[in-house]
Order: structure tokens, then C-alpha cells, then sequence
């Protein structure tokens, strides 16, 4: 536990949030540039997961369960919309045999 | 201390290869392991709970559930066609000036005191469930209604409908 201590305590708070900030835009990157909507919701997981740690972080930094806590909740939000959203690209690639979100342009203006 | 610079600069890397990989099994893979590096954030900052909770939900749930729809849709016969080169760079300059307006906005709050726990038992599991069933016990019940809707709305838009095929 000491040794553990001992490691956390010389990262500065501004390290933490310059990792978080270069996966989340890594994650909006991933869903500007795929087509393929699966790599597109695994992006998605990545700015969720990113936004997690920084949370985490802030709550380590202030002392405070409540950033786990709110945690706890996102995680289990992100596994409800990982089934919500995946049997949504399961029906679409049903209909019309393929997953690439070009494809799905019928609402488009 | 180094151990934290090492396992950031294996998250980035493994999170480029997400989004660069061609092969979406590929993807997943690189994935899982880029959720393994946050597991062993979460382990340096000691919040225990929230790193068996990761390893649990995101790497034994969530991304078996990503590789079994990959399997179901069988992908591997055409390549995924790529968007046109504009479109991947506007994308590129679209992230890089999120990124750069992020650490700006950084930069201009000038914290930067050192992450220290102060109290070992802050993320435990005896803790955290302290709080979530005192103070966050309703949102807590509502988060399993939302589980259970979310459960039957799977179920009900992937089976296929008789009456339509």
C-alpha cells in the first residue's frame, strides 16, 4: 500500500487529464474517419472509458467516493447502450445485409 | 512514478491501433487490451473496486458481446470501404482542434498540484458500498430499471419479427 502511494504521488493532475483528453479525441477521431458502424461504437467505448479514469482521478485528487460512485453508474449506462445499440446493428445488417453507415442516409435532409 | 508514463503511453498506442486496425476482430483485440491498461490505471490510483469492476464489465461483458455480433455478422469476406480523403482528414483536423481547445482550456487553469490519496480505504469496495447504498440508493434502483429496459428492448429488436420476413 505504501509502495502504491508512493507511485500516485508524483503525477501531477495535469498528466491525468492530458492522457484522458488525447483518448477521448482519439475517440471522436475513430468516429469521423470509420464506416464500419461497429469500430464505430467501439470508439464510443473509448471516450466513455477515457471520461471514466478522469473521473476517478478527480476523486482520488479531492478525496472524494462520490467520482467513483458516479462511475459505477456510467458503467453500467455504457452496458445497457452496448445492448440497446448492438442489436440495433444487428437488425440493420438483417435489412440490408451490410453495416457501413452510408448505407443508412434515409433521413438524410 | 514511471509506471504511470509507461502504461499512458500504452493506452494512447493501443487506442491508435483501435481506430487504425483494418480487420474489426483486430479492433476488438487491440480494445480489450487498451481496457486492460485502464484496468492498471485504476490499480495505481488504489480503486480497487472500480478495477475488478472494469476487468468484470468491460473486458468479460461488454467486449465478448462486441465479438459475438462480429461473429454473427460474418464481416470477413469484403473489406470495409474507406471514406473518401477529405473526409479522413477533416476528421483528423475536427479531432486535433477538440484536443488542442481541451489542453488550452488546461493550460489556462494552471492546476497542476499532485494526485495524492490521502485516505488508502477511498476506493474499496467496503467504502464505495457505504456510500452507494446510503446516499445513492434511488438512483441506484433506477439504474436497474434502466438495465432491465434496456435488456427487453435488445431482446425485442433483435428477434426477428414473423409477420415481416
Amino acid at each position: 500500500m505504501q509502495t502504491l502511494n508512493q507511485h500516485i504521488q508524483a503525477i501531477p493532475l495535469n498528466h491525468y487529464i492530458l492522457l484522458c483528453s488525447i483518448i477521448f479525441s482519439i475517440g471522436v477521431i475513430g468516429v469521423l474517419i470509420r464506416r464500419n458502424a461497429i469500430v464505430i461504437f467501439m470508439s464510443v467505448e473509448l471516450m466513455l472509458n477515457s471520461v471514466n479514469l478522469l473521473l476517478t482521478a478527480f476523486s482520488v485528487y479531492r478525496g472524494d467516493a462520490t467520482g467513483q460512485v458516479f462511475v459505477f453508474f456510467i458503467m453500467a449506462l455504457a452496458a445497457a447502450e452496448v445492448a440497446v445499440g448492438l442489436a440495433i446493428i444487428v437488425m440493420i445488417y438483417r435489412n440490408t445485409n451490410s453495416i457501413d453507415i452510408n448505407v443508412l442516409n434515409r433521413l438524410k435532409w | 512514478m514511471s509506471t504511470f508514463y509507461f502504461i499512458a503511453f500504452l493506452s494512447i498506442f493501443f487506442a491508435i491501433l483501435v481506430i487504425t486496425a483494418k480487420n474489426p476482430v483486430h479492433s476488438i483485440l487491440y480494445l480489450i487490451l487498451t481496457f486492460f491498461t485502464f484496468t492498471i490505471h485504476y490499480i495505481l490510483m488504489n480503486a480497487q473496486f472500480l478495477a475488478i469492476v472494469n476487468f468484470i464489465v468491460y473486458m468479460g461483458a461488454i467486449l465478448v458481446l462486441f465479438l459475438y455480433t462480429l461473429m454473427l455478422i460474418n464481416l470477413n469476406k469484403e473489406s470495409e470501404p474507406r471514406k473518401p480523403a477529405i473526409v479522413t482528414i477533416a476528421g483528423f483536423i475536427g479531432g486535433g482542434c477538440f484536443l488542442v481547445t481541451i489542453l488550452a482550456a488546461v493550460k489556462a487553469f494552471k492546476v497542476s498540484q499532485p494526485v495524492i490519496l490521502n485516505d488508502p480505504n477511498l476506493g474499496l469496495v467496503k467504502n464505495l458500498g457505504k456510500i452507494l447504498f446510503n446516499e445513492y440508493l434511488l438512483p441506484f434502483e433506477v439504474s436497474s430499471i434502466l438495465l432491465l429496459s434496456a435488456m427487453v428492448g435488445a431482446v425485442l429488436l433483435a428477434t426477428k419479427d414473423p409477420k415481416t420476413t
